[in-house]
């Protein structure tokens, strides 16, 4: 009876493990498409589209989508424009968005809920909606630089940076993992004759690991993934980022290879980051029951 | 001695030269080239030399790839920030001069006093754009096919009717040896259904919207010769004669493989298909009833409404339509000249050259896309119904919503000021 048992038990966890590694397959399939295409020739790439050769590295394979890539597009500015607006616009997303969420989580102010209120009613604001009054306003901000006063943020960094700093789903992430917080020690250390600023810094950020690894990955994404801002507030080249870039390959006749090659290149710097970030963003997953 | 004479002669010419490039006035430009590295090379040479040619004005160009462009535009009307000269899709002038974001141009009549009618942007009465080239499209098949087929091969004065076109269509269905009978193009989407497909209704006696009044698409995309087309149109999927959903590599390819019979394309894949066989025929489009017809207007240059400096715009736009200029483009990506004395200019299009046909066609069939700021929603609507009906949907349901559909979008805007 106990061996029928426990291979009972084998048998439950083989097929559970045939399901994840199907489910695991149907997610990859995608990237291992992508990237086993960015090595063939289109014509190739397009007949091989309809069976299982897609998937496979096979036929005549070379770096040529890649050079051609280069050559269409300044692919390595454009990586680097997403990685520096992103990586910037998510460190001060996770300092402005979790002091916010801890001014509301662990002090008491007059009209906190109201304002809480308020902040999680511009979850359900689509961006398209404020796109233009914020274009507008963009073009007449003033700036100091180098050149010394100038207005006008069209065609730089901080505009692509400084409208997506707070947003109210990090801020509602913050908040909700800090209410599970131990409150005791917040009090102990108020005794104790502690800063806000000293409870925040050593007491609640050194236990805030998954939902910063949370906030600062679906950050990442939305930031990375960005299109109508940058199109319409960046002209020149020299600031524009990945997905606007993307639309060089779209020509009359797409070069589909190429395609393949720069949709590789630019997923390194989003996979380098969650593999990068995975255990802590699971672990505030599990936590949470945030989906990202 | 000599060689300091030369020093100093060199450092005063580099002095003289480098005064007028301090004095130019600097023109912005934004070009939807980006990412299209042959067209750039030759935009770029041009405005070295218009820059190199005198001494007021200096075009510094921003490039953008073509499918952000339009909506680079937009933004950059609304934040002020367009530049002085910018280039256009022609069917799209008429919504941004109605819009406000671009000016007349003033330039030398003479130089386009024998142009090519689709080059021309004119809304309102008022010339806003000018192109270099335009683009035409043929039904291209091999001599050879014709000749098994026992097919007349049809030309610009006697094109093939409708009853001829179906007659070649079910002969090369029925001789078995082409997997379609037609290319239509139809892994392309967006501006080609309107550009390549709307010439097909205008031909039959229909449009996408009335042009006498601009005011309504009720009877010119719904009416009974909308209704023969929609017909037509969906017969020659049901009919096995073209596929209503077709791969990019056929598209590109399935012409020269022997996989098609007749082929719906334009001037800019011609030389592909001549490279192919030698028997190459370009023919005209058949007339459905009111003459051949075919989609007219490709890119032009236009002046921002707000350039302070449409002089210096103007100069250059000038400078951009001599036939020199205008061959060059033909040249380097196989464009159609806008005159006859620059098509003389190269070897594909001169009296005799092998894509000679496209500039005739261009001359003779070619009908501007409605001269409508409703335009561009308008063939949206047109392309998503045409798509429908590809795919099986009813005919007569799918042109009446799509007229409703057009004709909501022209009072929404006030008739666009029709």
């Amino acid at each position: 009876m106990a061996i029928t048992s426990a291979d009972n038990r084998g048998l439950r966890l083989t097929v559970r493990y045939i399901v994840l590694v199907l489910i695991a397959l149907i997610f990859c399939f995608p990237l291992v498409f992508m990237i086993v295409s960015s090595f063939k020739p289109d014509l190739q790439l397009l007949q091989d589209s309809g069976n299982l050769r897609a998937f496979l590295p096979v036929g005549d394979l070379s770096f040529d989508n890649y050079f051609a890539a280069f050559e269409r597009a300044p692919v390595g500015l454009f990586i680097f424009n997403s990685v520096m607006v992103t990586g910037v616009t998510v460190l001060l997303s996770l300092f402005l968005c979790s002091t916010a969420g801890f001014a509301f989580t662990f002090m008491e102010w007059r009209g906190r809920k109201l304002a809480f209120t308020i902040i999680l009613a511009t979850l359900i604001v689509p961006f398209e909606t404020i796109a233009i009054p914020l274009l507008l306003l963009a073009s007449k901000l003033p700036w100091i630089g180098l050149d010394g006063l100038t207005y006008g943020w069209l065609n730089s960094y901080q505009v692509q940076i400084v409208p997506f700093i707070a947003d109210g789903l990090t801020i509602y992430l913050f908040a909700q993992y800090f209410k599970d917080l131990p409150h005791e020690l917040i009090e102990a250390a108020r005794v104790e004759g502690a800063t806000w600023w000293q409870i925040y810094v050593k007491i609640v950020m050194p236990l805030s690991g998954p939902v910063l690894a949370t906030a600062a990955i679906l950050k990442f994404l939305a930031m990375y993934n960005q299109y109508l801002w940058p199109l319409m507030v960046v002209q020149e080249e020299g600031y524009r980022p990945v997905m606007v870039g993307l639309q060089y390959f779209f020509q009359l006749n797409i070069a589909w290879g190429e395609v393949m090659a720069y949709l590789s290149l630019i997923t390194i710097p989003v996979l380098a980051f969650y593999l990068y970030l995975q255990k802590a963003f699971i672990a505030s997953i599990a936590s949470t029951g945030v989906k990202g | 001695m000599t060689l300091h004479k030369t020093i100093a002669g060199a450092m005063l010419a580099s002095t003289l030269f480098a005064g007028a490039a301090l004095a130019q006035t600097e023109l912005t430009m934004w070009y939807h080239g980006a990412g299209n590295e042959t067209e750039m090379v030759l935009v770029n040479e041009m405005l070295a030399e218009f820059n190199a040619s005198q001494s007021d004005w200096k075009v510094v160009i921003t490039t953008f790839p073509q499918g952000a462009y339009n909506d680079s535009i937009v933004a950059g009307a609304l934040a002020g920030t367009l530049p002085d000269i910018i280039d256009i899709d022609g069917p799209i002038l008429p919504n941004w001069a109605w819009a406000g974001y671009l000016q007349p141009l003033a330039i030398d009549e003479s130089l386009i006093k024998d142009y090519l009618p689709g080059p021309k942007g004119v809304w309102d009465g008022k010339l806003y754009g000018i192109g270099m080239w335009d683009a035409a499209v043929s039904l291209v098949t091999r001599q050879a096919y014709l000749d098994e087929l026992k097919l007349r091969k049809p030309t610009l004065d006697e094109p093939w009717t409708g009853e001829e076109f179906q007659a070649a269509l079910d002969a090369a269905k029925n001789s078995g040896k082409f997997e379609y009978a037609l290319d239509l193009g139809m892994a392309w989407t967006g501006e080609w259904y309107p550009y390549a497909f709307s010439p097909f209704l205008q031909s039959f006696g229909g449009d996408m919207v009335d042009r006498t009044t601009y005011k309504t698409a009720e009877g010119a995309l719904n009416g009974e010769a909308g209704m023969a087309f929609g017909n037509w149109w969906q017969g020659l999927f049901k009919g096995g004669y073209a596929q209503a959903t077709q791969d990019g590599a056929d598209r590109d390819s399935g012409f020269a493989s022997g996989k098609y019979a007749f082929s719906w394309n334009g001037n800019w894949a011609a030389l592909g298909a001549l490279d192919a066989y030698d028997d190459v025929v370009f023919m005209p489009a058949p007339n459905f009833g009111t003459g051949s017809k075919i989609g007219a207007a490709s890119w032009q240059l236009s002046i921002s409404a707000t350039s302070k400096h449409a002089d210096g715009a103007n100069a250059f736009i000038n400078f951009a339509l001599q036939p020199s200029n205008l061959a060059r483009f033909s040249k380097g990506l196989g464009l159609i000249p806008a005159t006859a004395a620059a098509a003389e200019l190269t070897d594909n299009y001169k009296a005799g050259g092998p894509l000679a046909v496209f500039y005739d066609l261009s001359q003779r069939q070619g009908l501007l896309r409605p001269v409508t700021p409703g335009y561009p929603v308008a063939a949206k609507i047109f392309e998503k119904a045409l798509a429908d009906i590809a795919n099986g949907a009813d005919v007569e349901a799918t042109l009446d919503a799509a007229t409703d559909e057009i004709d909501a979008d022209i009072e929404k805007n006030g008739g666009y000021g029709h």
